[in-house]
């Protein structure tokens, strides 16, 4: 198994962990937590792709880093605003998860 | 990378600045914004509508003058290492209705957002104009993307902007149908970002026409259309990942939640479109395109009865967005057939985006008029509506002219776009989406009598809270007016929607 193989399934593990607790998590912290995992394993596969780039005969495959690094940023940015949605929300509330719907509710 | 890249003959036309200016004008007015700080913010905004208006009816003219795409090779690194801007007719046609409908509800939304005296500038309405701002750059980034990393990133821009407009009013359950919106969108964009490195890993490209000739039907690519396709629907609100909407539509103020049904949810649609007829033309086979359809169609019955069982106006508008949003999908299996030689040439492909186009002209027209309702009434239920058609005739005609485009009563956009798919329906010989068109077209036609039965009812006098000035009035009619005239188009293909689009269908298989 070569090193790139390794990476990927670790990704895709990541991906796999990711999603199954971004949909089972009632918590929405948790749920913030688990897409960035999950984002982690996204961008462990960018840096799979660019290995295999280089393989193929390329000395280094760049584009997917370039990829990456803006990928990181537009997700730390998502986060952050998660976050501080989050945060009004539990000082607003005090509740932690979103449960209870009532979409009738909203916006009166 | 790949040795085609040369023989990629893609330069930049003579008008292709535009596409630039289109995309940083409104990111220029919000550094403007911030730079000045939010005395001024309404001032800048107001300005700039000006400008991204002209820039866009100059898109138009120059497309439709040249018959051809425009085309902006940025940094002149040519594809697949640079990044291209290509606004082809669909393009031009979104610029402009972006355009016309974000300006007018910049002109709607400086009685809630304005800042007459210039000395005192709230949070709220520095927000708004920012946000405003950004969202229109985000659309129009979309609109001319040609590079899948390049559209992650505006749909990126688009999300964070629309997000925070739910949630103005700083109210709780704003507060909390934006952060059920913000969850939706983080998993659909990590969801689209993971499809993208597929297939980048698959193909060594992101450059959608570059893509077009080398996406082949196996296994990773199937995989990376469902997880980009899954992702762009849940940024859509396509059912069933539906549910982030109503409260997020109905919870925003008027002029936001005007913006947000009638063209944020489409700009992830016009990347589903993109995806499918331009990136992987190969994988768009019988079964995927049957599948969109059916959740389309489940969106119109779903949306639809729901809309019926509303008690307020604004959740009822939501709710129609979601079955308005059903139709669309029509497209994939009625344009993709047989009974044209491209999709682009098929009646189908026309009648879909002359349904976002008058959808998005009803829809903004709809979300102003129960606006103006709401801030006469006070409220928005639907059941203590009486009298007000006495109160503001005018809001309540324009109501009811975007009520006609939505159940596709000639004469409107809405009428020759259900029209078009219905005829394309017996052409592709798959009768059965005309069922679910005509039941959408019925309940809906259910819904708006029902809203316009009680607003022209005779009930006890109203107590007003205030007038509402005719030349608010007058503009929302004047999108629902836009809506009407898009009712004017010839029922045939449209040769604007042509423009840009390659002869033949480009075919992987060989």
């Amino acid at each position: 198994m070569t090193s790139a193989t390794l990476f990927g399934y670790c990704g895709a593990v990541l991906v796999g962990l990711g999603l199954f607790g971004l949909i089972t998590n009632p918590e929405i912290l948790r749920k913030i937590v688990a897409f960035n995992v999950l984002g982690s394993g996204v961008f462990l596969l960018f840096g799979v792709i660019a290995r295999r780039g280089a393989a193929a005969g390329l000395g280094a495959d760049p584009v997917p880093q370039a990829l990456v690094i803006t990928g990181i940023v537009v997700a730390f940015s998502a986060t952050a605003m998660a976050v501080a949605l989050l945060v009004r929300f539990n000082k607003e509330t005090g509740q932690v998860t979103m449960s209870s719907d009532d979409p009738s509710n909203a916006g009166k | 990378m790949t040795p085609d890249a040369t023989a990629f003959a893609d330069v930049t036309t003579a008008d292709g600045y535009l596409l630039v200016l289109a995309v940083i004008v409104p990111v220029i007015g919000i550094l403007l914004s911030i730079a000045f700080g939010g005395r001024y913010v309404e001032r800048i905004a107001l300005v700039l509508l000006v400008a991204g208006l002209a820039i866009a009816i100059a898109i138009f003219a120059a497309v439709v003058r040249d018959d051809q795409s425009l085309v902006y090779i940025v940094g002149n690194w040519h594809p697949p290492l640079g990044i291209a801007l290509r606004a082809d007719g669909v393009s031009a046609a979104m610029i402009l209705t972006v355009a016309v409908i974000i300006c007018a509800t910049g002109v709607y939304a400086r009685k809630e957002f304005g800042q007459p005296d210039a000395k005192v500038a709230t949070r709220g309405s520095y927000a708004f104009w920012i946000l405003l701002l950004a969202i229109w750059s985000g659309l129009n980034a979309i609109a001319v993307g040609a590079d899948l990393f390049n559209l992650y990133v505006a749909l990126e821009l688009l999300t964070f902007a629309a997000v925070p407009l739910v949630c103005l009013k700083g109210y709780q359950e704003t507060i909390k149908a934006a952060l059920r919106y913000m969850l939706f969108a983080l998993v659909g964009s990590i969801l689209y970002l993971l499809g993208t490195a597929l297939i980048y890993g698959a193909y060594g490209t992101l450059d959608i026409s570059l893509l077009s000739t080398r996406v082949q039907p196996e296994p990773v690519a199937w995989i990376a259309a469902a997880l980009m396709t899954t992702g762009l629907l849940a940024k859509t609100a396509l059912f069933p990942l539906h549910l982030w909407l109503p409260p997020a539509h109905a919870g925003a103020p008027a002029p936001g939640s005007a913006i947000l049904s009638a063209l944020v949810v489409k700009g992830s649609f016009i990347l589903i479109v993109r995806l499918w007829f331009d990136a992987m033309p190969g994988l768009l086979t019988f079964a995927a395109a049957q599948l969109l359809a059916v959740l389309g169609a489940g969106a119109i019955l779903f949306g639809s009865v729901l809309a019926l069982r509303q008690a307020r106006l604004k959740l009822l508008i939501a709710y129609s967005t979601i079955a308005q949003i059903g139709y669309l999908f029509f497209i994939f299996p009625l344009a993709s057939g047989d009974s044209a030689s491209t999709p682009w040439t098929s009646i189908a492909w026309t009648g879909g985006w002359l349904q976002l186009f008058s959808h998005a002209f009803a829809k903004a027209a709809m979300f102003m008029a129960a606006g103006l309702i709401a801030e006469s009434l006070g409220h928005d239920q639907i059941s203590d509506l009486g009298g007000i058609g006495r109160a503001l005739p005018v809001t309540i005609f324009a109501f009811g002219l975007a009520g006609l485009s939505l159940m596709g009563v000639p004469p409107s956009g809405g009428f020759v776009a259900k029209w078009m798919l219905l005829s394309a329906t017996v052409m592709e010989g798959q009768w059965w989406w005309a069922v679910f068109m005509l039941v959408g077209g019925l309940l809906a036609g259910g819904y708006v009598f029902m809203v316009l039965g009680k607003a022209l009812s005779m009930n006890a006098p109203l107590t007003l809270r205030g007038p509402i000035p005719q030349h608010r009035q007058v503009l929302v009619l004047a999108v629902a007016l836009c809506a009407i005239l898009l009712g004017l188009m010839p029922l045939q293909p449209s040769g604007l929607l042509m423009i840009g689009r390659p002869e033949m269908h480009t075919n992987v298989l060989e």
